[in-house]
């Protein structure tokens, strides 16, 4: 069987994101090189592939598929049985799984992706960060970190006791924030979440990414 | 208010009980009757996993895409008045202008293909309803939709459905 392609570069949050998911459910994948730093994904060879220009997409025989929240769960469904169960054992459980990627997805990505554009992308552009547009968002953050806590005082992971794709939807941004922006604070002043970070982060799948 | 914080913590709606089971996030809610209730009403996840694949990349794409600035003009439009604020017109255009390059990507998908995820109408078209109903019907931007042939005839097609007309009545802000 052909190994799964994945389009992607290799310091994209959402490629890695996809890359551990692999790596989790032990599945053989090549990483196909899309150069962003020279806009290879709005070239039409990569536009072909995902008309909305962004990374990363997979192509798993026939099948060509992007967002990467998606591709997460085809994998967690197509690979159920072998490797991290990512989805619980049980409907309600399932459905708690797809609640907090939601919230990952919804509430936590944006105001996290904010700070990291501001902190690092608009200077490798050449302009210079937003300060307040950073403190509006590290304020949201805040909030649904406090919301986290609150949950991860009852609760080892975000669904239940079990690592899920909502745990692992959170790592490559959450990585981020500690390693390049200077927001660790956020996750190691908080008990229940640095514990609960310290625990995703240290996984073997996970650290094979960045090194 | 505390009693709606137990349900839901981050404080929004919808949120569903369902027997001991509480379950927040509108997305999450779909998907959870949608599976539920699988072999019974419109099947909403495809007939296969490649199908099921092909649902979950679209339902991401009006989450990340389309959702949010369809729901900045809707915000600016017909929200800030009703709290009181005006509009900016500013925001309105870049969300416009977004939106319309969103539905650029759509136009193309739908012109070879019935509904998002393939020939069959499922969660992914069913999350554009709501707030393409108030572009179109409360916020005077239709022709983002009507410009566009194959968009058009999607809509047309999608909101003419018995079980969203139902919903669609009744959604006024008094």
């Amino acid at each position: 069987m052909a190994a799964i392609k994945v389009h992607g570069y290799h310091a994209s949050t959402l490629t890695v994101m996809v890359l551990c998911c692999l790596n989790e459910k032990e599945v053989e994948y090549e990483l196909v090189l899309v150069d962003l730093p020279t806009g290879a994904h709005k070239k039409p060879e990569y536009l072909a592939l995902n008309p909305f220009g962004v990374v990363p997409t997979i192509q798993d025989g026939d099948l060509t598929l992007y967002e990467s929240r998606a591709i997460i769960r085809y994998l967690a469904k197509k690979f159920q049985g072998q490797g991290t169960n990512f989805l619980g054992s049980t409907l309600s459980e399932e459905a708690l799984v797809y609640q907090w990627c939601e919230v990952e997805g919804q509430s936590f990505n944006p105001p996290a992706l904010s700070i990291f554009s501001q902190i690092v992308f608009v200077p490798m552009r050449g302009g210079s960060t937003d300060e307040a547009a950073v403190e509006m968002n590290v304020e949201k953050l805040e909030k649904v970190l406090d919301i986290y806590e609150e949950r991860l005082s009852k609760s080892k992971y975000l669904a239940g006791d079990f690592f899920s794709l909502a745990d692992l939807q959170h790592l490559p941004c959450t990585h981020y924030l500690v390693n390049a922006c200077g927001k660790g604070d956020l996750i190691s002043s908080r008990k229940h979440v640095n514990a609960w970070w310290e625990d995703i982060s240290s996984r073997p799948t996970w650290k094979i990414n960045f090194t | 208010k505390p009693q709606h914080l137990a349900l839901n913590p981050f404080g929004q709606i919808p949120v569903i009980q369902d027997g001991d089971f509480t379950l927040f996030e509108s997305r999450a809610i779909a998907k959870y009757l949608a599976k539920k209730y699988m072999g019974q009403g419109t099947d909403l996840l495809g007939s296969t996993l490649t199908e099921r694949a092909l649902v979950e990349q679209w339902c991401e794409v009006e989450g990340q895409s389309f959702r949010g600035p369809a729901f900045s003009i809707i915000e600016q439009i017909l929200l800030a008045p009703i709290l009181g604020d005006s509009t900016d017109e500013e925001a309105v255009k870049i969300s416009v202008e977004k939106v319309g390059k969103v539905l650029d990507v759509y136009e193309e998908r739908l012109s070879k293909s019935k509904y998002l995820a393939g020939d069959f109408f499922s969660l992914a078209d069913l999350q554009h309803l709501p707030y393409s109903h108030y572009l179109v019907n409360a916020c005077g931007k239709g022709d983002l939709i009507s410009s566009r042939k194959h968009v058009k005839a999607w809509w047309e097609d999608i909101s003419s459905r018995p079980a969203w007309k139902k919903v669609a009545e009744k959604m006024k802000f008094k």
